[in-house]
């Protein structure tokens, strides 16, 4: 990011959109959704992930070497978790 | 290329061409360094997932045990002191000293704040009989070892996230003081910007920790 300075009201949006997440994903979590519960909890986290690399991080501005090791470090965390799970998950098939 | 000698600043320092080409090299260092946190942290949730797959049961209940409530509380509070934090970011883009201390001394206060709930629910842990020990107790399940390992997660992963906190709130009082000393301008923020990029950071682990610990299983597995 060089020199690129963001208005104060994208920064009030994000985080007006930050807490009423925060708001929704807890009064979700009394709500019984079945195993939908952990996806909704997952995917909202996602999203106030997003929104605070995006903008808060300013990612959106970054080189685009910045954001390939970004994009690496996502993949090797899904493959350490993937795999993981894959073992752990498939030994009770036998 | 080659580039012209230069008189070395803070924002141009001797081996770099041009003050961008710095900025953006310290960006990419800071963000390496941010990956391999991501590991390290990584490799905690995912010893916590299969955990939690294990024994689903005990894991909801001991999670049900936490106080969801101070937990909300507290991810209000963390993205409010990354709210203040950017702020401090941009008044440091702009060259606006006092306003960049008022936002560093807030997100500093915020911080404080997180903390203190944190350690308000510890001491209710202990209060609980819920630390894992000789003494743990946790109500409602026969199956006490597999919810000793609940808050042994619980407490390596939330004690971790408090000690980066920790060494934030450290790092925000060395920026206060630098900048109250005037070591930054428009042309050069670098540090707070980078230690801008670490406090973002401890609010995503926190983002990921409080549904997974408080609020996945609230109401009971089904038979």
């Amino acid at each position: 990011m060089t020199g690129h300075i963001d208005s104060v009201k994208t920064y009030t949006t994000v985080w007006i959109a930050l807490l009423i997440l925060t708001a929704v994903t807890t009064t979700v979590a009394y709500v019984d959704l079945g195993p939908l519960n952990v996806v909704v909890a997952l995917t909202i986290a996602a999203v106030k992930m997003l929104l605070v690399t995006l903008f808060f991080m300013h990612v959106r501005h970054s080189t685009k070497l910045t954001k390939l090791v970004i994009s690496g470090a996502t993949l090797w965390l899904a493959i350490l978790i993937v795999l993981t799970l894959a073992d752990y998950i498939s030994r009770g098939w036998l | 290329m080659v580039s012209e000698p230069h008189v070395e600043t803070l924002a141009l320092r001797e081996q770099f061409d041009t003050a961008a080409q710095q900025k953006d090299a310290s960006s990419l260092g800071m963000w390496i360094f941010l990956v391999t946190e991501v590991m390290f942290f990584g490799g905690m949730f995912l010893a916590y997932t299969v955990y939690r797959n294990m024994y689903p049961a005990v894991f909801g209940a001991a999670s049900r045990s936490l106080n969801a409530t101070l937990g909300a509380i507290n991810t209000a509070v963390l993205l409010c002191s990354s709210f203040t934090m950017v702020l401090a970011v941009r008044a440091g883009q702009l060259g606006r000293r006092k306003v960049v201390i008022i936002f560093l001394v807030l997100t500093l206060i915020l911080g404080m704040v997180f903390l203190g709930v944190k350690a308000f629910e510890w001491n209710e842990k202990f209060q609980e009989h819920h630390v894992p020990g000789p003494a743990f107790h946790l109500e409602g399940t026969p199956q006490q070892g597999e919810a000793q390992l609940f808050f042994s997660l619980y407490f390596a992963m939330t004690g971790l996230h408090a000690l980066h906190m920790v060494i934030g709130a450290g790092l925000l009082a060395l920026l206060i003081y630098q900048t109250y000393k005037g070591r930054f301008s428009a042309a050069y923020y670098t540090p707070i910007d980078m230690i801008g990029l670490y406090w973002h950071f401890v609010d995503i682990v926190w983002i990921y920790l409080f549904p997974l610990l408080y609020l996945i299983d609230r109401h009971g597995v089904k038979p």
